[in-house]
C-alpha cells in the first residue's frame, strides 16, 4: 500500500513538473492554428496529432493539465476554509448557530448548482480575458463547493466542543473565539486537509463538466474540460485513439489523488 | 411417411408463401427527430409535423425541390391577377381522397377559409396574411374556383406549396388525405406509420400507380448518434441534413450512401451590435457603426478556411442574404469576400484606426477589443469563433469568445441588446425574399443590428426599407428581382450581417433505395418519396 502511494505520488509530481514545462515540450504553444492539418494523426511534429481546428492536441494536453492541475487546488483552498469557518465555528458553538449552519448546507446541497451556474455565466460581463475566465470559473467553484465539507467539519467540531480539555480552557477563562482559534481548529486540521485533498478531484471533474457545457474555461484556453468534449460523437475508440489521451490522463490524476489520500483521511 | 411428406411440403409452401409477402411488402424507414406537435397540416409548425404534411398531404401547386420551379399538382393550372390578390385554380378532376370521397372546389374553398381564420392561429396562414387577413373563396364551377385576398399576397402561387387540402365533408379531417400516404398507427415516443394512399390520384409514365412504397416507418430519435449508428446498421434508410463529422465518418466507411448536393439556403454570419441605446461602450458603438470597420472585419475573416476547416469543406464562403443555391433570387453580380488582411488595414486606417505594437487602437487610444457571443454546444459555431479570433487577432484586434446557452442569448441579443458582436444561423427555408421582410425592414424585430427603428437610422436602411417595400407591391418577378438584387448590393456594400458560410446540403441514402436524387432545399432526400423504391433484398433483411 505504501509502495501504491509512492507510485501516485510520483505520477502526481511528474504531471506537475511535465505540464508546468509545457512551453519548453511544445513550443508551438495551445492556441495557434495549423489550418493545413486540421484534425491530423500523430506525427513528429504534433505527438497526439491536431484538433478540429489544427491546434496542436499535445500542447493543449499539456497547458489543460497546467490550468487545472493548478487552480483546483485553489479552489479547494478557498472551499476548505469556508467550509471551516460555517462548519467549524457553528459545530462549536452549537445550538441554533449549528441549526442555522446546518439549515444552510442543507439549502447549498440541495440547489440545482448547474442551472444556477448557466444563469451567473449568462449575467457576467462578456469582455472577460481567457485567463480571467479561467480564474472566474475556479472561483465560483471555490466559493460553491464548501457546504459538503462543512458539514463534516461541523460534525467534527461538534464532537470536540465537549472535550475535557475544551472545558478546561473554558473554566480557565479563555474567551469563546480564542478557544476556537487555539484549540478547536488545530485539533480540526486532519479533517482540514483530507477535506481539502478530496475537493481537488471533485473541482477538476465540476470544471470539466462545466468546460463540456461551453461555460469553463474561456477559448483558446485549454482545460480539461474543452478537451473532453473533443471526444463528443466520437463513435469508435479504434478510429482515433490518441484522441482518449485527454480522459485516460484524468482517469490516471484521479485515481492518483485517490491513493495518495489514506482510507483514515478519507474516512474523516 | 406420406404424412410426413406432406408436412414438409406444407412447411416449403408456408415458408414460400411467408417471405414472397414478406418482399412485396416495402417499408422505408428514416427518424423524425421530434415529437410531431400536430397531425393537422394547417397547424403546422415543427419540422416533423412537416414531414407528415409533405408524405400524406396533397396540394395544390408543388415547388419542385430540383428545378425550384412551381408544378401543378391538385390544380391542373392556375392564374395570379395582376394586383396579386387573386388566383383562380382550374382543379384536376376524377381524384378521390384517401377515405374514397372525391376532391372538389368546395375543399379548396374550406381548406383556404380554415386556413386565414385567425383564430386557428396557423403560421401557414401568416404567410398569406397582408391588408385585414379577410379572403374570398368562390367556387366557379364544378373545377374552377377563385381566392380573393384583401390586399396583394407576393410569391402567391408559390405559398400554396404549403398547403395540404383537406376535406370539407369527411368526419375525421386528418384521415382523409390526397398526398401519396396516410397516417395508419401513431405510437406516441416512439413511431408514425405511414400507408399507402390506394387512392392517389398520381401514375408514372407506365400508368403504374404510384407511390411504389408500401409504408414508410418514421422512427421519433432525437439523438443524431444512434440515428447514425441505425442507419449504419441497416436499420434506417434515409438521414435528411447530416452534420458533416457524421457525413465524413460515413463516407469514410461506405462512400456510396452519402450525398453532398452543394449549398444550401442556410446561411452563417456574425454581426456588430449598433443599438443606439445599447448598454455598450459609446467607443465601441462608434466603431460598429462604421461601415469601414465592419467591411474591415469582413475583409480579415478567412471564409475559405472556415470552410474548408471547420466543415470540412463541405460549405461555401458566404455571400449575401441570398445563398447561390437559390437559382432564381440570388444576384449572380456579387462575389464573396476574399481574404484581404491588407486591404482591412488599410480601410481602418482611413477611419483613423492605428496598429500599436500588434494591438489595434483606434484615433482616441481605446484598443479594438471585444466580444463575440454564440450558442454553447453548437461546435461549428465556436470552431469559427475561434478562428475568427485569430483572424482578427492578425490584425491587431482582440476578440474574447463567449459561449451562452440559447435562452440567455436570445435575451441579451434581442432583448437587452448587452452583446458587442454574434455569430448566428438563419435556417432559410423559404426561396422568395418577402419571407426575410421581418429581417430587411428597418421597424422589424428581427433586423438584429439595431431592431424596431421608429425610422432608418442611416440612408442605407431607408434605401433597404423602400426597395424590399417596392418588391413587395410589385407583381412583376423580374422588378422584383432587380429590387431585391439591390437590396443585396447594399448588404454587400455595408455589411450589418458578415456572411460567413452556407452548408452544403448533407444526407445519406441507403443503398438499397432505388429513385433518391438528394436536393438542397427541404425535404432532401425523400422530396419524390412517391418514386421511391427499395431493393427486394433490403426488404428481406430486415
Amino acid at each position: 500500500m505504501k509502495a501504491a502511494r509512492m507510485l501516485a505520488c510520483v505520477v502526481l509530481l511528474a504531471v506537475c513538473a511535465v505540464s508546468l514545462a509545457a512551453p519548453w515540450f511544445a513550443p508551438a504553444g495551445y492556441a495557434k492554428q495549423f489550418r493545413e492539418a486540421p484534425g491530423s494523426a500523430p506525427s513528429r511534429q504534433h505527438l497526439l496529432g491536431t484538433d478540429e481546428i489544427g491546434r496542436d492536441r499535445f500542447a493543449r494536453v499539456l497547458y489543460g493539465t497546467r490550468i487545472s492541475l493548478l487552480l483546483a487546488p485553489a479552489a479547494a483552498l478557498i472551499s476548505t476554509l469556508l467550509a471551516a469557518l460555517v462548519g467549524g465555528l457553528a459545530g462549536y458553538l452549537g445550538g441554533v448557530w449549528l441549526r442555522l449552519a446546518t439549515g444552510l448546507t442543507d439549502l447549498f446541497l440541495s440547489l440545482p448548482w448547474l442551472f444556477l451556474l448557466i444563469t451567473v455565466r449568462a449575467v457576467l460581463p462578456l469582455n472577460v480575458s481567457p485567463v480571467l475566465s479561467i480564474l472566474i470559473t475556479f472561483l465560483i467553484l471555490g466559493l460553491l463547493g464548501w457546504a459538503a465539507s462543512a458539514r463534516v467539519l461541523a460534525t467534527s467540531a461538534q464532537s470536540l466542543r465537549s472535550s475535557d480539555f475544551i472545558v478546561q480552557a473554558r473554566a480557565s477563562g479563555l474567551h469563546g473565539f480564542r478557544i476556537f482559534l487555539v484549540h478547536v481548529l488545530p485539533n480540526l486540521k486532519p479533517v482540514l486537509y483530507a477535506q481539502f485533498w478530496i475537493s481537488i478531484p471533485v473541482f477538476i471533474l465540476s470544471e470539466a463538466n462545466l468546460g463540456i457545457l461551453g461555460l469553463g474555461v474561456a477559448e483558446p484556453m485549454p482545460s480539461w474540460g474543452s478537451l473532453l468534449r473533443e471526444l463528443e460523437g466520437l463513435m469508435s475508440f479504434r478510429e482515433e485513439p490518441w484522441r482518449l489521451v485527454p480522459l485516460l490522463l484524468l482517469i490516471i490524476v484521479m485515481t492518483s489523488f485517490q491513493t495518495v489520500l489514506s482510507k483514515e483521511e478519507v474516512a474523516a | 411417411m406420406i404424412c410426413r411428406r406432406a408436412f414438409l411440403r406444407f412447411l416449403v409452401c408456408f415458408s414460400l408463401s411467408v417471405s414472397l409477402a414478406f418482399a412485396q411488402s416495402s417499408e422505408l424507414r428514416f427518424c423524425l427527430r421530434a415529437e410531431p406537435k400536430t397531425f393537422d397540416p394547417l397547424k403546422v409548425d415543427d419540422d416533423a409535423s412537416l414531414t407528415i404534411r409533405y408524405l400524406t398531404g396533397g396540394v395544390l401547386i408543388r415547388v419542385n425541390r430540383q428545378t425550384q420551379a412551381l408544378e401543378p399538382e391538385l390544380a391542373e393550372s392556375w392564374k395570379v391577377s395582376k394586383d396579386g390578390r387573386q388566383i383562380i385554380f382550374n382543379l384536376r378532376q376524377g381524384v378521390h381522397f384517401s377515405d374514397g370521397s372525391p376532391f372538389t372546389a368546395e375543399d379548396v374553398a374550406y381548406t383556404v377559409t380554415r386556413l386565414m381564420d385567425p383564430a386557428l392561429h396557423s403560421s401557414t396562414g401568416d404567410s398569406f396574411r397582408s391588408g385585414d387577413s379577410t379572403v374570398t373563396a368562390r367556387i366557379r364551377g364544378a373545377n374552377q374556383l377563385s381566392v380573393t385576398f384583401s390586399a396583394p399576397v407576393i410569391g402567391l402561387a408559390g405559398l400554396f406549396d404549403q398547403v395540404a387540402i383537406m376535406s370539407s365533408r369527411a368526419s375525421n379531417k386528418e384521415s382523409a388525405v390526397l398526398g401519396p400516404f396516410m397516417v395508419s398507427e401513431y405510437e406516441a415516443g416512439s413511431s408514425v406509420q405511414l400507408k399507402r394512399n390506394p387512392n392517389y390520384w398520381k401514375k408514372d409514365a407506365q400508368g403504374r400507380q404510384l407511390p411504389y412504397l408500401d409504408s414508410i416507418r418514421l422512427d421519433i430519435q432525437p439523438n443524431r448518434d444512434v440515428e447514425v449508428l441505425r442507419f449504419r446498421r441497416g436499420e434506417l434508410d434515409l438521414i435528411n441534413s447530416i452534420d458533416t463529422e457524421y457525413y465524413d465518418r460515413l463516407a469514410a466507411s461506405s462512400p456510396a450512401v452519402v450525398h453532398d448536393a452543394g449549398a444550401s439556403l442556410d446561411s452563417e454570419f456574425m454581426w456588430f451590435n449598433q443599438v443606439a441605446n445599447s448598454p455598450i461602450p459609446a467607443y465601441k458603438r462608434t466603431w460598429f457603426r462604421l461601415t469601414n470597420f465592419r467591411r474591415a472585419v469582413s475583409e480579415a475573416i478567412n471564409r475559405d478556411d472556415l470552410s474548408r476547416v471547420v466543415f470540412n469543406g463541405h460549405a461555401k464562403p458566404g455571400v449575401g442574404p441570398v445563398s447561390p443555391a437559390n437559382k432564381f433570387w440570388f444576384n449572380s453580380r456579387l462575389k464573396a469576400q476574399s481574404h484581404a488582411p491588407q486591404a482591412a488595414l488599410q480601410s481602418l486606417q482611413a477611419e483613423g484606426f492605428k496598429l500599436q505594437n500588434g494591438s489595434l487602437r483606434d484615433k482616441d487610444g481605446n484598443a479594438v477589443e471585444f466580444s463575440i457571443v454564440t450558442n454553447a454546444g453548437n461546435k461549428y459555431r465556436e470552431r469559427m469563433a475561434v478562428m475568427i479570433q485569430e483572424d482578427l487577432g492578425k490584425i491587431g484586434m482582440k476578440v474574447n469568445v463567449v459561449t451562452l446557452d440559447f435562452p440567455s442569448l436570445i435575451e441579451r441579443i434581442a432583448q437587452k441588446f448587452n452583446y458587442e458582436a454574434a455569430i448566428l444561423g438563419f435556417q432559410n427555408v423559404d426561396l422568395d425574399p418577402n419571407g426575410q421582410m421581418n429581417i430587411w425592414l428597418s421597424s422589424a424585430e428581427n433586423h438584429a443590428w439595431n431592431p424596431q427603428q421608429k425610422s432608418p437610422e442611416t440612408a442605407w436602411e431607408a434605401e433597404i426599407d423602400r426597395l424590399m417595400r417596392e418588391q413587395a407591391s410589385a407583381s412583376d418577378p423580374k422588378k422584383r428581382k432587380a429590387a431585391f438584387d439591390r437590396v443585396q448590393e447594399i448588404v454587400a456594400e455595408q455589411a450589418p450581417f458578415i456572411y460567413l458560410v452556407n452548408k452544403n446540403a448533407l444526407s445519406a441514402v441507403s443503398a438499397s433505395v432505388e429513385g433518391a436524387a438528394p436536393v438542397i432545399l427541404n425535404p432532401q432526400t425523400y422530396w419524390n418519396a412517391e418514386r421511391l423504391t427499395l431493393h427486394t433484398t433490403a426488404q428481406a433483411s430486415r
